[in-house]
């Protein structure tokens, strides 16, 4: 079996993000080759091909050519499957080269079972099998589901590549995470807040518990879109990721996107209704409770 | 100015979810339906443009089976013009290839100006149906949106990247917007405007008639992940359960030294 690794570069470097794919190869027992929209200073430890366009020609975001450019590559190396990390670059490339190949598209892959896709569905709640029915396959990769046992090492043997095809988007630069939240990364203890909370004015009592913890309150996507907290406290993949020794979760859900920023804390105790969430997956301990009644019970109780 | 919105009706993800006879999807008989959280954006962004340009008519199409028209009068209610109902009965087996194909040759021929869908469902998560359906209908597309304006046939976007990072980026109309939570405010509809809904157009079509393609992966087994880690249940009256946990904290954590 042949692969075909997509990776990723960003503002002047390689994503780290990008070994991910090898160890997807070395999983599968495929042969790989890599494509890399990206820079000769910053390149993947690897030993193989790598096909390397040049970002300041082709821009970060740019998927018309982008896309031209891996099928040129894909036609002259036949890969059996092409494989993407499920990232806001990823997810937005892969579709576009799966129509244009005739191939399925098997997104946000978490492990391959007896050679078989397996894809969280609904919140991750669920697992689905995917049987594949074309000849190649386009896959995109869960973040931090496949990863390499050792440090990457290896030397690519660079092949440059181009393209004329026209860009129909264009990439006009990056605005930079909002300055001035709170850096929770330096906090020994995080309490925060989900959905679950139920109403803005229910913050209070998350703050409660963290002030008695002597810590600081974070918050989960839902509750940051719905403005209720600012999105300087955002744990998450597009918030921040934090370590804490104590990561207490209040009506969290546990979406992959949350675990992503929270589950290298050193404890994680959630507290949900639900005794199904996937927040439990990642929980030392799992309170099965209203947070509305528990939480605080919980703070009055640490106070005296 | 025309603008097509496309949405899904998924179930509440809070639903205790069991798995069908065939084990193949979930059991749909007793959950609570609603719109994919992420197609809201998508409604209320179509409203806003339909608002800011003159003339505009908007379009929500949705594919499933009856019981979808109850969330695209939501849509109806939220100020779309249109319904169109693509009937299907089985579009939880279709894959998104499908879907998009049949959405695309619903719109082939009809000049949306702009098209606006969610970036994600809830329960499949694919991401893939906004993009598939740009590039079978070969107009340019932005997906993971968190910021839209339009002027004058221009599209000025910011797409989300990881750890809080934007990507600006424009492209010109006709165009497909993915749209990502926490791009605008999804309005709630008023008790007036769910009566009016109640007299819009809602047209419905067979799925037979658009689908014009082949499956390319299919749902082998669904299933409960296995419960990893072994981390401890608590369960029982609050004032315990407090107890318990202060118990366990004192002894496992340093925190409450």
């Amino acid at each position: 079996m042949k692969a075909l690794l997509v990776a990723e570069h960003r503002d002047g470097q390689l994503l780290t993000s990008s070994y991910e794919l090898v160890a997807f190869a070395q999983q599968l027992g495929a042969d790989s080759a890599m494509f890399l929209v990206g820079s000769d200073v910053s390149l993947p430890q690897y030993d193989g091909t790598l096909y390397l366009a040049d970002i300041d020609k082709y821009s970060e975001y740019n998927p018309a050519v982008h896309k031209q450019l891996l099928l040129d590559v894909i036609a002259k190396e036949q890969p059996d499957i092409v494989v993407f990390s499920h990232s806001s670059y990823g997810w937005d490339l892969a579709p576009r080269v799966s129509v244009a190949l005739g191939a399925a598209h098997v997104s946000e892959v978490v492990e391959v079972v007896d050679g078989a896709m397996v894809v969280p569905v609904c919140n991750a709640k669920l697992r689905r099998q995917v049987s594949v029915k074309t000849a190649k396959t386009v896959v995109s990769l869960q973040s931090g589901a496949f990863c390499l046992s050792d440090d990457p090492e290896g030397t690519p043997t660079v092949e440059k590549i181009d393209t004329d095809a026209a860009a129909r988007v264009v990439f006009e630069g990056f605005e930079e995470a909002e300055a001035g939240g709170v850096d929770l990364s330096k906090s020994e203890v995080i309490v925060s807040a989900g959905r679950g909370i139920g109403k803005p004015e229910n913050l209070a009592i998350i703050e409660g518990l963290a002030t008695a913890l002597k810590g600081d309150y974070g918050a989960s996507r839902p509750v940051v879109d719905s403005d209720w907290v600012d999105h300087g406290r955002q744990v998450g993949s597009t918030g921040q990721s934090v370590s804490p020794k104590l990561y207490i979760a209040c009506g969290i859900s546990g979406a992959i996107q949350h675990l992503a920023g929270m589950k290298k804390s050193e404890y994680i105790v959630a507290i949900n209704t639900d005794k199904d969430a996937p927040i439990g997956e990642v929980a030392d301990v799992l309170v099965v409770a209203d947070l509305k009644e528990f939480v605080p019970l919980m703070t009055a109780k640490l106070l005296v | 100015m025309k603008i097509l919105v496309c949405i899904k009706q998924v179930p509440d993800m809070e639903s205790k979810f069991k798995i069908a006879d065939n084990a193949t999807w979930y059991d749909s008989g007793e959950l609570a339906w609603r719109m994919n959280e992420y197609d809201e954006y998508a409604v209320e962004q179509g409203v806003q443009l339909k608002t800011q340009v003159a003339d505009a008519d908007l379009t929500v199409l949705c594919i499933g089976p009856q019981r979808v028209q109850e969330t695209m009068k939501k849509a109806l209610a939220m100020g779309c013009d249109r319904g169109v109902h693509i009937e299907d009965a089985e579009s939880f087996k279709k894959d998104p290839f499908e879907i998009a194909s049949m959405i695309a040759e619903f719109a082939k021929e009809k000049s949306f100006d702009m098209i606006f869908t969610g970036m994600q469902s809830q329960d499949r998560g694919s991401a893939q149906v906004g993009l598939m359906v740009a590039e079978l209908l070969d107009i340019p597309s932005i997906s993971t949106v968190v910021d839209f304006a339009f002027d004058a046939g221009k599209v000025t976007a910011k797409r989300e990247l990881e750890g809080g990072i934007k990507a600006k980026v424009s492209c010109t109309a006709p165009a497909l917007i993915t749209c990502q939570l926490g791009l605008n405010t999804p309005r709630y509809p008023t008790l007036p405007n769910i009566m009016k809904a109640k007299r819009k157009e809602l047209l419905s079509l067979p799925a037979a008639d658009l689908l014009k393609v082949e499956r390319k992966q299919e749902t082998a087994k669904i299933y409960f992940p296995e419960k990893k880690g072994g981390g401890l249940v608590l369960e029982g009256a609050a004032g315990d359960l407090a107890d318990q946990l202060i118990k366990i904290l004192k002894e496992n954590t340093g925190v409450l030294a």
